[in-house]
């Protein structure tokens, strides 16, 4: 079986952007993408901070980076991974589809939505509960929604919502919105309003959601509100099993340790994007890929630690 | 006897038939040909999705590989959101992708979001 040189899990803006670094340097690598390439990116209603673009729609950035990156790189499609080894020579990956050997791995997972664990969340997903406003805001114009974070994800789904004719309420935690100002200044314009100090105890619905109960965290105050429905912007889960595998090392908050030159705690193993966490945005997790390939390269050529 | 041959003839010409019209991949599915797709076949699955919907994009590979998987046993068709509000308001959708499942024209199953292959398979093999 021929050995990759590295094999770079999962095709956002990380893994893309390591594959062309990588293979741009001379490496033979393989993408492995479980779903479809672009990441998170893909849901962000439009994208205003990548240099090059004013303002972009996030599936259409992560479509053109995505192209690039298969210019240089073949991405196994919807083959998800099965199982991580290290036989002491090189990487051993089992996918849904075969086996393949490498000799140096590139995380970039990802991560996945933050739920709000609280009751009628499950139950009402699809009938009012959602994590994707570009996905469903179309089945609630003219309607009334929630939108529960404060961070930039939030902020900008909020006003993607209300663009589409729907009455957008924010609820927030913390006394003001963690989103840039540019965000905020839009939404106060946009005349969005914003609850804040509160967080969602229940969501409450017959055969679809029909209100929300809020509890000030600071006067400890109960209320009742009606919406239509509710979209949950409250961060991210780093997807870090497949590193558990290797024993990477994880840090406090959950994410893959990794120094500046994104190599993890296990020699040949590297990390780069959402899964390490810190700032988390497409330009970032676009330059760790491209540190991270370079970081293999020259690991591939003059191992660090011999 | 030469009945029992006959029957077991006319059987199998039936089962030679049905294979022959089955279609090859998900089917396009409408406000229209809705009644008529889900009456035709046993077992149907329907994907609602649209184009702007990245975790519907995410979900179609895997839909074509099951009406691939499970050709002659479940009818996969592929409803659009976007072009088809009937379906969708009679059924209740606020959240793409969403799978219905039917069973002899009966509604007996919804799933919401872009699952894994593998909880889909489940699902198909329990209603077969």
């Amino acid at each position: 079986m021929e050995v990759l040189d590295v094999a770079i899990i999962g095709g956002g803006p990380a893994g893309l952007t390591a594959g062309i670094y990588a293979s741009r340097s001379g490496l033979k690598i393989l993408m492995f993408e479980k779903g479809i390439s672009g990441g998170a990116a893909n849901t962000a209603p439009w994208v205003e901070n990548y240099p090059g673009f004013e303002a972009i729609e996030g599936m259409k950035l992560m479509d053109m980076i995505g192209a690039q990156a298969r210019k240089y790189v073949e991405v196994k499609a919807g083959e998800s991974i099965e199982s991580l080894a290290n036989d002491g020579n090189e990487f051993i990956i089992k996918t849904s589809k075969g086996e393949y050997r490498a000799r140096a791995i590139i995380y970039a997972t990802g991560s996945v939505h933050r739920r709000l664990g609280v009751p009628g969340e499950g139950s009402l997903l699809g009938r009012g509960v959602s994590y994707c406003a570009t996905c469903d805001g179309f089945f609630f114009r003219e309607k009334k929604v929630a939108i529960v974070g404060g961070g930039n994800n939030a902020a900008t789904e909020a006003i993607y919502l209300k663009k589409l004719g729907i009455d957008v309420t924010i609820i927030h935690r913390r006394d003001a919105l963690r989103a840039e100002e540019s965000l905020q200044n839009t939404i106060a314009s946009m005349g969005i309003n914003v609850i804040y100090d509160s967080v969602v105890e229940e969501i409450f619905g017959e055969k679809k959601l029909e209100k929300l109960k809020l509890k000030n965290v600071k006067t400890s105050d109960i209320s009742e509100i009606e919406f239509d429905g509710v979209f949950i912007s409250i961060g991210d889960i780093p997807q870090i099993e497949l590193a558990k595998e290797l024993g990477v090392g994880i840090n406090d908050d959950g994410y893959i340790d990794v120094d500046r030159t994104q190599r993890s705690s296990i020699p040949m193993v590297y990390a780069a994007g959402d899964v390490t966490g810190g700032f988390r945005q497409i330009i970032t997790a676009c330059s760790e890929g491209a540190i991270a390939a370079n970081s293999a390269h020259e690991d591939l050529a003059k191992p660090y630690w011999i | 006897m030469d009945e029992e041959l006959e029957e077991i003839r006319r059987k199998r010409m039936e089962e030679l038939m049905m294979s022959a019209e089955w279609p090859d991949g998900p089917q396009e599915v409408t406000d229209q040909n809705f009644e008529e797709f889900v009456s035709k076949y046993n077992v149907v699955l329907i994907d609602c999705w649209a184009s702007w919907c990245a975790p519907c994009i995410r979900l179609g590979p895997i839909i074509d590989e099951l009406a691939g998987d499970f050709k002659g046993k479940v009818a996969i068709g592929k409803l659009n959101i976007d072009e088809n509000r009937d379906v969708p308001m009679k059924f209740g959708i606020m959240s793409i992708p969403t799978m219905l499942f039917f069973v002899d024209n009966q509604h007996v199953d919804t799933a919401v979001g872009a699952l894994p292959k593998a909880n889909i398979e489940q699902t198909l093999n329990s209603l077969l």
